[in-house]
């Protein structure tokens, strides 16, 4: 093992400035073909691949075609490009998603509640769903925003809770008016009818004889009994919000911790009215979709 | 000429030796082979899930061994199997050397198995040289390509069999042969055959001294009281060396009296060792422990009636005249690391759960206020049944005073055998700690299949308005 063998290095046989000289070391053969896979590898891959800017365009491979059909029907044979891959996965995942889809569409909502299959589609479905069409306003789980929009989470609905009444409102789209009462009546009369709307709900330090002013307004003159009914208890047909239970869309009233408070977020709303609007998602959903969706916005809650 | 910067292989041919090593080693090998080949095919009586013995169903997430079914949760199992792996092999090494190698190594069995291929294509040893010198002529180039035919069959058999392990053995090798396996198959099929086929038939010995890293560091765990593999150089060489035989020096007194030693150079534990050196030169990181060398100088021994044992299994130690002490702190050691690792797998695989219960409160929101005051929470439950029956369990809830629980589908819950089902559970209240934003609920999972199964429960968070 220890021999000592004095090798020297070959040279290229030039030399410069007398002593100069070039040593040639070979490259590993190893790493030659090691190099030389990697140009026939490269020349494979320009053949089958889209590689040089020709122009404004560039060379499309060859026998390499992706066929995928849209999801209006159209079919498309386009060169290998990563975005007819994922056209191509997406035209699976329809096809494989289609059988549920069908089934949904011709099964009652009982009967979507009750089989497991359905229920955990329509369920995984809707929650994507719901993230694309209705967290930007409803926010993520439908707690929505005291306000601005109404809670899908709970269990009151100004519409309508059931599952047909939801799927109308995402249908159609809902248009919620309670006009400006500014104007018609004095500062003690709105304070009257406030302290009778939170009455209502019994709302702790209301003043009894303002309530009982209000009360009187409230079914008589000011004419709020035409869309909250007489009882308070609000109009689905109108959306008018029931004022007796202790959820607030408007005036954030659990948010105040003094009665004053409480009276001022009343009084705001009836000062300054209410107009919200929810768009129709009919054209933007398909029927199943907007089915699978009023399943999973019943079930956040239970609907009524 | 250009520097050497490693040293060309120079081509082994080993020669064909009988003995009691050599038998055993063909034991082993067909013991092993017999394991590997045929296990994929082995069917087994489930009544959920595939009827093979050992399937690993990657998609699935379980492996299925026998009637164990592990999931992908129980992956700290392996770490208990590699733990073991590696204790046993300190364990046996630091008594006897490196066993692992020379008889159970997969590069060893099949090496084996080429050589032996090598042997009935071309020949015994001095054939398999002449050979390898000659000229392409068409029995030389009929030869080698019968040797590399039955190599490249090994290889694809060897490849395949370990891909039938990860699907249906009947279904995917039909599929195999029809085109229509996953891609995945036939690259690991592929895969696999070009390895074994480098391996075992061209690299051979050099993926020990050169790729394996066991190799190496086994020999940090030997020690004077290691079984090796050695020869006897007090009693081969004596103070005149090894001798041919040659007239008076025939029998073994003859050489005594002579002070000439019992090795007659006869070569054969040289001409028989697969890694291509002289055990003679005392040991050497390149020995794998095979023992055939012992096998042909035991053969050599009797033929001309010396005792045995001139090439065998002894430690430094006794080599030195001196007692070979198998108990030490080391082995003793790694001993109790075996018997503590196994211990705490056998106990985890026999206590493993058959009904697993996650609980994840819902965040967004964290709590509803409901039109008659009451607070909903909203819980994700991810019941995991992984008994091989369909279960029913019942959810009930305890923790917070007329709480009441609603999970919009039928309670008890069905959940299909070696599946899991996801219920959307709703618990509602009335506030009940007016202070506080927070308080604790449990969850109580009761078997209703079998009742005699012990109730599992789980506490979860539930979240009030604050006030």
């Amino acid at each position: 093992m220890s021999k000592e063998t004095k090798q020297t290095v070959q040279t290229t046989g030039h030399a410069w400035d007398g002593d100069l000289q070039e040593f040639n070391n070979p490259l590993p053969t190893w790493w030659l073909w090691g190099f030389y896979a990697t140009v026939v590898f490269a020349i494979i891959y320009w053949v089958l691949y889209p590689t040089f800017p020709i122009g404004r365009s560039y060379s499309k491979g060859l026998f390499n075609n992706v066929t995928y059909t849209t999801s209006d029907g159209r079919t498309v044979t386009t060169h290998w490009n990563t975005r007819a891959l994922l056209m191509q996965d997406l035209e699976h995942a329809r096809e494989m998603q289609k059988p549920y889809l069908d089934k949904i569409k011709k099964a009652s909502f009982a009967e979507i509640a009750k089989d497991q299959d359905m229920r955990a589609f329509a369920y995984s479905k809707a929650k994507v769903l719901f993230a694309d069409n209705c967290a930007a306003c409803h926010q993520a789980g439908g707690a929505g925003v005291i306000g601005l929009y109404p809670n899908l989470a709970d269990d009151s609905w100004l519409w309508g809770g059931s599952h047909e009444q939801i799927e109308t409102t995402i249908r159609e789209g809902r248009h919620g008016n309670m006009p400006s009462f500014k104007g018609r009546f004095s500062d003690a009369q709105v304070a009257d009818l406030a302290s009778y709307v939170l009455s209502l709900s019994k709302q702790q330090g209301v003043n009894p004889a303002s309530a009982l002013r209000g009360k009187t307004l409230f079914e008589g003159q000011a004419g709020c009994f035409a869309c909250h009914t007489k009882a308070g208890t609000g109009n689905i047909a109108l959306g008018s919000a029931n004022l007796t239970d202790q959820i607030w869309t408007i005036a954030n009233v659990p948010a105040q911790h003094t009665i004053e408070g409480k009276q001022a977020a009343i009084e705001h709303v009836i000062l300054h009215g209410v107009s919200r609007r929810m768009p129709t998602w009919k054209g933007r959903l398909s029927d199943t979709e907007i089915k699978m969706l009023a399943f999973y916005i019943h079930g956040l809650s239970g609907g009524e | 000429m250009a520097e050497q910067l490693f040293q060309k292989r120079i081509p082994i041919f080993p020669r064909g030796v009988k003995g009691r090593f050599r038998s055993i080693k063909y034991v082993i090998l067909f013991v092993a082979y017999g394991i590997y080949f045929l296990m994929p095919w082995m069917r087994w009586d489930r009544d959920f899930g595939p009827h093979q013995a050992i399937l690993f169903d990657i998609v699935g997430r379980k492996f299925y061994l026998f009637d164990l079914v592990v999931y992908a949760q129980d992956i700290f199992w392996l770490a208990g199997l590699l733990g073991i792996g590696a204790f046993l092999l300190f364990f046996v090494t630091g008594i006897a050397g490196r066993v692992f190698c020379g008889y159970f190594c997969f590069q060893t069995l099949w090496t084996d198995v080429f050589i032996l291929i090598e042997r009935l294509a071309q020949g015994e040893r001095n054939a398999r040289i002449k050979l390898s010198k000659a000229p392409w002529t068409a029995n030389k180039i009929w030869r080698m390509s019968l040797t590399w035919f039955l190599w490249l069959l090994v290889a694809f058999l060897t490849g395949l069999s370990f891909t039938l392990y990860w699907g249906d053995a009947i279904t995917l090798s039909k599929a195999f042969f029809t085109g229509q396996a996953p891609f995945p198959a036939y690259a690991t099929t592929l895969f696999l055959t070009a390895t074994t086929f480098v391996m075992a038939g061209l690299a051979r010995e050099q993926t020990c001294t050169y790729m394996c890293p066991y190799a190496r560091f086994q020999g940090v765990m030997f020690d004077q009281n290691t079984l090796v593999v050695a020869y006897d150089e007090q009693r081969g060489e004596r103070s005149n060396g090894r001798q041919k035989p040659a007239k008076g020096l025939l029998k073994q007194e003859e050489r005594l009296g002579k002070d000439v030693g019992d090795c007659i150079d006869c070569g054969f534990c040289v001409q028989v060792c697969p890694m291509g050196i002289d055990i003679r030169n005392g040991m050497q990181y390149q020995c794998t422990s095979c023992a055939l060398c012992i096998d042909a100088c035991d053969t050599i021994m009797d033929s001309i009636n010396y005792p045995r044992g001139l090439i065998r299994y002894a430690s430094e130690n006794s080599m030195e005249g001196k007692k070979t002490r198998w108990l030490n702190v080391k082995t003793v050691g790694y001993g109790i690391f075996i018997l503590l690792i196994s211990g705490l797998l056998v106990w985890s695989i026999a206590h493993r759960s058959i009904v697993e219960l996650t609980i994840r409160p819902i965040r967004k929101p964290m709590y509803v206020v409901l039109s008659d005051g009451r607070i909903l929470n909203r819980y994700e439950i991810k019941i995991n049944n992984k008994a091989s029956e369909l279960k029913r369990f019942r959810l009930t809830i305890s923790g917070i005073k007329d709480a009441k629980l609603e999970l919009g589908q039928e309670n008890p819950v069905k959940v299909l055998a070696e599946s899991s089902s996801i219920v959307l559970a709703k618990v509602v209240t009335h506030n009940p700690e007016k202070d506080k934003t927070r308080t604790y609920i449990t969850f109580k999972l009761q078997d209703v299949t079998n009742s005699t199964t012990p109730a599992l429960t789980k506490t979860s968070v539930f979240s009030l308005p604050s006030r």
